[in-house]
């Protein structure tokens, strides 16, 4: 298995308050990680260290070592646009820009310089598109504007936008919460199509679609990482007693 | 182990084990009167046994509708998902012990001679070993005790030897009386029927083991 992040001793502080503490995990490429726990626990925080997310944060400090297929992230020397490119990121509301489908698609690749020309554009925006699964219901009306597409539809086309940049890894903040259970069960059975192709971050509320769709799990609680493992075994048979009280409903 | 937040989950869960420790008693009680009624040649008793089956399948049928019901309504995890499959698969076991018991009694019209028959008395030995079984298999359960699970799975040798005992008895007793060979073979079944009470119990036991550690009983034997 290829650890495509690693994470070692993270510390990350808004101001004086430590919201992250200690944690070290490695990402795996060909999995789906679900970061799991509840309100307040530091797993959206964790989750935007990855791809610098909490450098627009002016009171956020990040601590500790985090490597991209062994790169050092926070390192002067990485560009950050680059890395966001190489790290992308879907958001718990669907925010389309206000354009047309195929701009929103076609931004990223052109402000990276992705495509020389009309056709290979196309090519990139169909091709996103489609592994998004949005393609066949949006291929005759391209021009429309992306926001008047459904939540769910919103949401697969903010996914096709971070595909189109050609990514290594696509971090997921609870993507479904605003979506209405057949919108989630597509995205779903997205992000397990897309599995493979990326290495995949999730951050759900949802523990039975943290089952459902990662094959190793991580629980926060407080700002550590209390356990992290198979999927399979965190849900069936956690060794922390935290995890057990978490995932079974009897937490404080 | 803590409360849930949801409090009508621990109620479901207090009753599925509240039904569990229910059939169990009844089936104690079935194998208990099963071999007082082949003792004494109560047919009355005996009788009863055979009605009284109905209520531990009775049972049986409401401990999988509320499993069911809980899987459906509270998404049971870790833990929780164990101990409520395990009651599933434990009423189930149960009630086919209930039917030993039964089978049991039906025999006992057919074992008219049996005052007269000298090896009824260690089978009786061998019926309370079976019961106790089951009782502390079932108590074992309510207790999350994976310990006295695996005490309960070794037990079954023993029982395993009492039988294999009663067996050359019983053969033994046939050759040399030959008159009574078919109530002694009801009697065999007798014993064949409480040796498989205790191969039941003995599963029961590996699945409270699996409920209350979540790995399997032979991969620890393994692990050792």
């Amino acid at each position: 298995m290829t650890q495509k992040i690693t994470a070692h001793d993270v510390n990350v502080f808004y101001g004086e308050k430590q919201a992250i503490r200690q944690v070290s995990i490695d990402i795996d490429q060909e999995d789906v990680t679900a970061f799991i726990g509840p309100s307040g626990c530091g797993k959206s925080t964790f989750l935007r260290t990855l791809n610098r997310m909490n450098d627009t944060v002016a009171s956020a400090r990040v601590e500790g070592d985090i490597r991209l297929d062994g790169e050092d992230i926070y390192s002067k020397d990485m560009d950050v646009v680059q890395l966001r490119a190489r790290v992308g990121m879907v958001f718990q509301k669907p925010n389309p820009f206000p354009k047309s489908i195929y701009e929103n698609v076609a931004y990223g690749p052109r402000i990276h310089g992705l495509a020389s020309g009309k056709s290979e554009m196309d090519a990139i925006v169909e091709q996103s598109l489609t592994r998004a699964g949005l393609w066949a219901e949006v291929k005759d009306r391209l021009s429309d504007s992306g926001t008047a597409l459904s939540g769910g539809q919103q949401q697969r086309l903010c996914i096709a936008r971070a595909i189109a940049v050609d990514p290594e890894v696509i971090l997921m903040d609870e993507p479904c919460s605003a979506l209405d259970p057949i919108a989630t069960a597509r995205i779903e059975e997205l992000i397990h199509d897309l599995r493979g192709r990326y290495a995949i971050v999730i951050v759900t509320h949802n523990m039975q679609q943290a089952a459902r769709v990662s094959q190793k799990t991580a629980f926060f609680h407080l700002g550590e990482l209390v356990e992290y493992g198979d999927t399979n075994d965190i849900f069936t048979n956690p060794r922390e007693p935290r995890t057990t009280d978490y995932i079974t409903g009897r937490y404080g | 182990m803590a409360e849930h937040t949801v409090k009508a989950f621990d109620e479901d869960i207090g009753r599925l084990r509240g039904l569990i420790s229910q059939m169990g008693g009844l089936a104690e009680e079935a194998i208990d009167g099963a071999m007082r009624s082949l003792q004494r040649g109560d047919l009355d008793l005996a009788q009863e046994v055979r009605a009284a089956d109905k209520q531990i399948d009775a049972i049986e049928s409401e401990v999988e509708r509320l499993v069911v019901r809980i899987i459906a309504l509270r998404a049971p995890m870790a833990n929780d998902l164990r101990e409520v499959v395990a009651a599933l698969k434990i009423a189930a076991v149960v009630e086919r012990i209930g039917d030993y018991a039964k089978n049991i009694a039906k025999r006992v019209p057919l074992i008219e001679g049996e005052h007269r028959i000298e090896p009824i008395s260690i089978i009786q030995a061998m019926a309370r070993m079976a019961a106790e079984m089951v009782h502390d298999v079932l108590d074992a359960f309510a207790a999350r005790d994976a310990k006295a699970a695996i005490e309960i799975c070794e037990r079954d040798n023993a029982l395993d030897d009492f039988y294999d005992a009663i067996f050359r008895t019983l053969v033994t007793h046939m050759v040399e009386n030959p008159k009574t060979i078919s109530e002694v073979a009801h009697l065999l079944f007798v014993a064949k029927n409480l040796e498989r009470i205790g191969d039941h119990a003995t599963n029961v036991a590996e699945m409270v083991y699996f409920a209350a550690t979540g790995t399997q009983m032979a991969e620890r034997e393994k692990g050792e």
